[in-house]
């Protein structure tokens, strides 16, 4: 099942110091870098993965076997060049790819499960900043992030101002919304309801909250794509059979799909992870955490910010984006933003877009 | 990349030389943000732009501006009153909903504005008018009627009104024809294209 070697792994070597005012001890990040790093070490691009993204933005992934997440805009000639720039993408803290989460051990040899302490996007990015520190990087020539990855990139600039020359964020926010907190919220719950979860402590069992985490995963899934990109791709048509089967069947290609989606998800992802994560997320708002006026977190910044969303993303939509935009400028910092048009809603960051690529691809040049 | 003022377009070229130096400038429909390029590198300003089309703000990102995809009818409300030393509304007037209250805007937004836009009074578009009965398609106004994203066609003299109406101070301005300068004498008749600096 592994094929792929193990990512590199980052002991950080103190105490890593949490926004719940506790500490994680003994922490380790887990990650993978593409592309040689310049002398000067002027040429490192840091790549900030979304909710259930991991480290592997460029490689193949180690249990799934496929691509990377993100294949079609790192690499040689691609508009982030390995070619040119030393590309960093490490898996969170919390998550379950190698860095400390609640699947790892804590000190007591035992899994962590809820003892894990809750962390927040930017004790996520405080953990990303050891490591730099830990690689000897100074200043990011860019730090980019869709989603959750956009979050952290925002996080970072607002928090370790020097850190990032560019800020890049797709289709992101810089708070979570009554209505994402409430999806986030029904995932939870689909994971805590399965006797399986068993308060967390599955790790010795055998078993794991599969069927949950499988529901979790398929209602954020419908908040990943639009409702025309549904349609386009499934509408009413039924799945491997003539008529309905006046049943429960997956009688529907929507529900195979999600079906499908959700099963394959269990074999890559923990439970656990999963609840801590979207917690995080939850938790997010860059406003809040510094004084509740979003300008102010950017005071004085003097990156270069590039701002990008979507029109059919419903999740992280447009005005959020617009929100940030305006935070920058009211704070001076030099922002360019563009909503780019795309049937696939929150998805589209990861999916072929050439107006995407230029973008990047001009804003990192 | 950034631009040379020689290779502006002349009612550009004149924005930039009027400019000061080391200011902030909002370009409100840069395009592919010449005039921002010039700007920054000869002027050493802090230049911001607004643009609607995706496509010319993915250029403008490539060529290291600051510019922000949007509608100038109505995101002009999301800056602060005098945030820029200057706005610039070049060749945009005439294609606003309410070119009155985008006036209002500029001046709010900016200490100063700069607004050019084609002259529907040019001896040219009269002449097309009148003689041919048709709405004229001429070098300045290249695009027929039905295609045209020119709603509100003005002219100098009516320009100058509105600035009055508006308690707008005309500052200075400029007059073109065949690409080159020409004197205010006339240039209801005579401009193809006009540039007003505004203050209020």
């Amino acid at each position: 099942m592994n094929a792929a070697p193990a990512s590199k792994s980052y002991a950080l070597p103190a105490p890593l110091p949490l926004d719940s005012g506790q500490a994680l001890e003994g922490a380790r990040i887990a990650y993978e870098t593409y592309g040689e790093l310049a002398e000067d070490r002027s040429n490192a691009v840091l790549i900030c993965h979304a909710l259930t993204g991991d480290q592997y933005v460029a490689s193949n992934h180690p249990i799934t076997g496929k691509p990377g997440w993100w294949e079609r805009m790192v690499g040689p000639g691609k508009p982030i060049d390995t070619d040119r720039f030393h590309v960093i993408c490490a898996n969170v803290i919390g998550s379950c790819m190698g860095s400390s989460g609640p699947a790892s051990e804590a000190s007591d040899g035992a899994p962590y499960a809820m003892r894990f302490p809750v962390i927040t996007i930017r004790d996520m990015v405080r953990g990303l900043v050891a490591l730099l520190d830990g690689l000897g990087i100074e200043q990011l020539h860019t730090v980019v992030g869709g989603s959750m990855g956009g979050m952290q990139a925002l996080s970072l600039a607002a928090n370790w101002p020097s850190r990032a020359a560019r800020v890049l964020v797709i289709a992101s926010t810089a708070r979570h919304s009554a209505q994402n907190i409430a999806f986030h919220e029904v995932g939870r719950q689909a994971i805590m309801a399965d006797p399986a979860w068993a308060d967390g402590d599955y790790y010795a069992s055998g078993s794991s909250p599969d069927n949950g985490l499988a529901v979790a995963r398929m209602a954020a899934h419908i908040t990943y794509l639009s409702e025309e990109g549904l349609t386009a791709k499934f509408g009413r048509r039924l799945q491997d059979r003539d008529a309905k089967s006046f049943g429960f069947d997956a009688d529907f290609q929507v529900e195979s799909y999600l079906r499908y989606q959700g099963s394959g998800f269990t074999q890559r992802f923990d439970a656990n992870s999963y609840l801590y994560i979207t917690r995080a997320m939850d938790y997010f708002d860059i406003a809040e955490e510094h004084g509740g006026k979003l300008a102010d977190a950017f005071a004085g910044t003097s990156a270069r910010f590039c701002i990008v969303s979507f029109d059919t993303d419903w999740l992280y939509p447009t005005s959020e984006s617009r929100h940030v935009v305006h935070a920058l400028n009211a704070a001076g910092a030099k922002v360019s933003f563009v909503e780019l048009s795309a049937p696939n809603g929150h998805d589209s960051f990861l999916l072929p877009h050439e107006e995407l690529d230029r973008v990047v691809k001009a804003f990192v040049e | 990349m950034s631009g040379s003022l020689n290779t502006l377009r002349p009612d550009l070229a004149a924005i930039a030389r009027h400019v000061a130096r080391r200011t902030r400038v909002l370009d409100i429909g840069c395009g592919e943000g010449e005039l921002m390029a010039v700007l920054e590198g000869e002027k050493q300003c802090d230049a911001r732009g607004l643009e609607l089309d995706p496509a010319l703000v993915a250029r403008c990102v490539g060529r290291g501006l600051s510019v922000v995809q949007g509608d100038a009818n109505t995101d002009l409300s999301d800056y602060h009153d005098k945030a820029f030393d200057y706005t610039i509304l070049s060749q945009t007037l005439q294609t606003a909903t309410r070119p009155d209250l985008m006036l209002d805007e500029l001046l709010r937004v900016g200490t100063r504005a700069f607004v050019s836009f084609p002259n529907f009074a040019h001896w040219r578009t009269r002449t097309a008018l009148m003689l041919g009965g048709r709405m004229p398609v001429t070098r300045a106004l290249p695009v027929t009627w039905y295609e045209t994203q020119n709603i509100h066609h003005v002219t100098v003299d009516d320009f100058r009104e509105l600035a009055r109406a508006k308690g707008a101070k005309i500052e200075r301005t400029w007059f073109f024809a065949n690409e080159r300068a020409i004197g205010p004498v006339g240039a209801n008749w005579r401009a193809e294209f006009a540039v007003f600096q505004l203050s209020r």
